[in-house]
């Protein structure tokens, strides 16, 4: 059932597998059910990425669907990666979504655990956590190749296929196993792996050493997320919160120095212009990391391509890959449908 | 043991509601042991009923009673005639002495003292920690005898999420991170490679989602008339 060797066909997979440096951005779903959210934002993003992921409730917040979202970004000519948690949904809501998101045309999955539900705004729920990502990744994979159900059942009729995503945090403990437990996804299936948010590159080459050591490199593409710093008190804040994030001094030196014509000013001494000044030139600050980042991350043997996160900040997507030299994105053609 | 707390007194007195005669049951075994349901603890709850009943202007008679074990009959047997006195029995068991109550003397009204909270043990003195699910096919022996069912947050089977930091979940700094500890434990016993397998999705029948679990043991029974 392959179309040209390819497992799914999608943008995404033909972009990797053709040796491109893959670009793939992210698009948070509205918390309201207006569709219009996606499409501005998908216009951002249109033509400088490959695809782009669309997240599942993130942090345990109620969104618009991601898959209803991404069926919005496909009308608008976006290829969507849907993200799928394992927090909220069985193993038959899991698959039942899954036969229908392919139905609409998705063809690209990203498998998750998803945050704990504490952290979101409905912390009274009860979770679900049936399977675990590893074990998701095993299910849509042979739903794929095996044409069977997570039950062992035949799926009679067209298998959903999909490109299988799954994903890494290079740096959240215990440290020493990552690179394990990213193998260990290559081996259930994954075709490719979006990694937590790097800022310390010495710290993911280490990292990237040891899964090349593994051999997941030739498993499965590797995509390393990035992010640009909006301020200093945004990195200064993930930095302390967000497990998995190793924000080395350096960069927040960089990004309080380009906002030192204002430093040692008072709140109310400065005007509107000057807040907005302020904000531009950290945001510039910010975007020229990311794209020294990127560059840096081209030169890792095993790196197969960049996930830029710029939740609720899509404008910059759009610098960060020109900056790096991404833009134009290749465009292949798409493989020749099969009968059947 | 099973690890319950009580509840407020406010709460109690609600559930006990205008009944006149009220007895509060203890229990000898797990609910002693975690100061939550035993015999002192009976004492005083009734002592307190007794004190704010009468502050209040309508003093209740309450006595109490601690049986060895709340969850097998033959200890019930033993108060049958003081549970056949009064309006409510005030059960400090776990919510299985409170059933037990309930299912022994058809006729009497059982109200829980108690929030059943958990399997588990004390880890310092006045500590208790969450150790087991009760999930029907124990898989300790692949993690090194510490449950990632009952103590990771998702009850993950194939390692730590990207939420573990420093040792702790990502729910909280109070809970370690279950995989963390598998983690160490394996390493310091030389058996990391375990983790390597993938552990295949559970099958959550022999849990609770397979619906009330009984488990009949024919070696045991005794012989019925047929
Ligand atoms: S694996 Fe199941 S039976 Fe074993 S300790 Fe954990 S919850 Fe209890
Ligand atoms: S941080 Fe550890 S204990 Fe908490 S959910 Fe993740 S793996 Fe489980």
């Amino acid at each position: 059932m392959n179309t040209n060797g390819y497992l799914s066909g999608s943008n995404l997979e033909r972009v990797l597998k053709n040796g491109y440096f893959a670009v793939t951005a992210e698009l948070g779903p509205p918390q309201s059910a207006d569709g219009n959210v996606i499409r501005r934002k998908a216009a951002l993003l249109k033509g400088y990425c490959d695809a782009v992921n669309i997240t599942d409730n993130q942090t345990a917040i109620v969104r618009m669907s991601s898959i209803a979202s991404a069926v919005i970004a496909l009308q608008e000519g976006l290829e969507p990666v849907i993200q799928m948690v394992c927090r909220d949904r069985n193993r038959l809501a899991m698959q039942s979504d899954l036969l229908g998101a392919y139905a609409l045309g998705i063809r690209n999955l990203l498998c998750l655990t998803g945050d704990h539900q504490t952290f979101g705004n409905h912390p009274t729920a009860k979770n679900v956590f049936d399977i675990d990502s590893t074990q998701m990744v095993q299910m849509v994979t042979a739903m794929r190749d095996r044409r069977v159900f997570q039950s062992g059942g035949e799926i009679k009729g067209q298998e959903p296929r999909f490109f299988v995503g799954a994903a890494e945090s290079p740096f959240a403990h215990p440290v020493e196993f990552r690179p394990y437990r990213l193998a260990k996804k290559a081996k259930a299936g994954a075709n490719f792996i979006q990694t937590q948010i790097v800022y310390d590159i010495p710290a993911f080459k280490a990292f990237m050493e040891k899964a090349r050591e593994l051999g997941v490199h030739k498993q499965a593409y590797i995509l390393a997320g990035v992010s640009p710093l909006k301020s200093p008190a945004m990195a200064k804040y993930m930095r302390e919160n967000v497990p998995g994030i190793i924000l080395p001094d350096e960069l927040i030196e960089r990004m309080e120095a380009a906002g030192a014509p204002w430093a040692g000013k008072k709140k109310e001494e400065l005007t509107p212009e000057d807040k907005k000044a302020r904000s531009a030139a950290w945001q510039a600050e910010g975007i020229k990391i990311c794209i020294e980042i990127i560059q840096q991350l081209r030169q890792i043997e095993g790196v197969a391509g960049v996930h830029i996160m710029a939740i609720e900040w899509e404008e910059a997507v759009k610098p960060i890959v020109e900056g790096a030299g991404l833009y134009p994105r290749p465009v292949i053609p798409e493989p020749e449908a099969q009968p059947g | 043991m099973i690890v319950a707390e009580q509840k407020s007194l406010d709460e109690i007195k609600q559930l006990v509601g205008r009944a006149q005669k009220v007895l509060v049951v203890g229990c000898g075994t797990c609910v002693t042991v975690c100061f939550a349901g035993g015999a002192r603890e009976a004492a005083i709850v009734a002592a307190e009923l007794r004190m704010a009943s009468k502050l209040e202007g309508a003093p209740k008679e309450v006595t109490d009673v601690t049986v060895q074990r709340q969850c097998e009959w033959e200890y019930l047997d033993q108060i049958a005639e003081q549970v056949g006195q009064v309006d409510v029995v005030l059960s400090l068991g776990c919510g299985v002495g409170v059933q037990a109550i309930a299912e022994h003397f058809p006729n009497t009204w059982v109200v829980p003292g108690l929030n059943t909270k958990f399997m588990g043990l004390p880890t310092e003195q006045g500590v208790w920690e969450e150790r087991c699910a009760g999930c029907g096919d124990c898989l300790l022996g692949l993690t090194g005898g510490i449950c990632p069912i009952a103590r990771c947050s998702k009850s993950l089977l194939n390692g730590p999420c990207g939420g573990s930091l420093n040792g702790h979940c990502e729910v909280n700094e109070e809970i370690p991170c279950a995989w963390q500890l598998i983690y160490d434990r394996l390493k310091s016993m030389g058996k990391l490679e375990v983790l390597m397998d993938i552990q295949p999705p559970k099958n959550w029948c022999t849990a609770r989602d397979g619906g009330p679990r009984k488990i009949v043991r024919e070696d045991l029974r005794l012989a019925t008339e047929e």
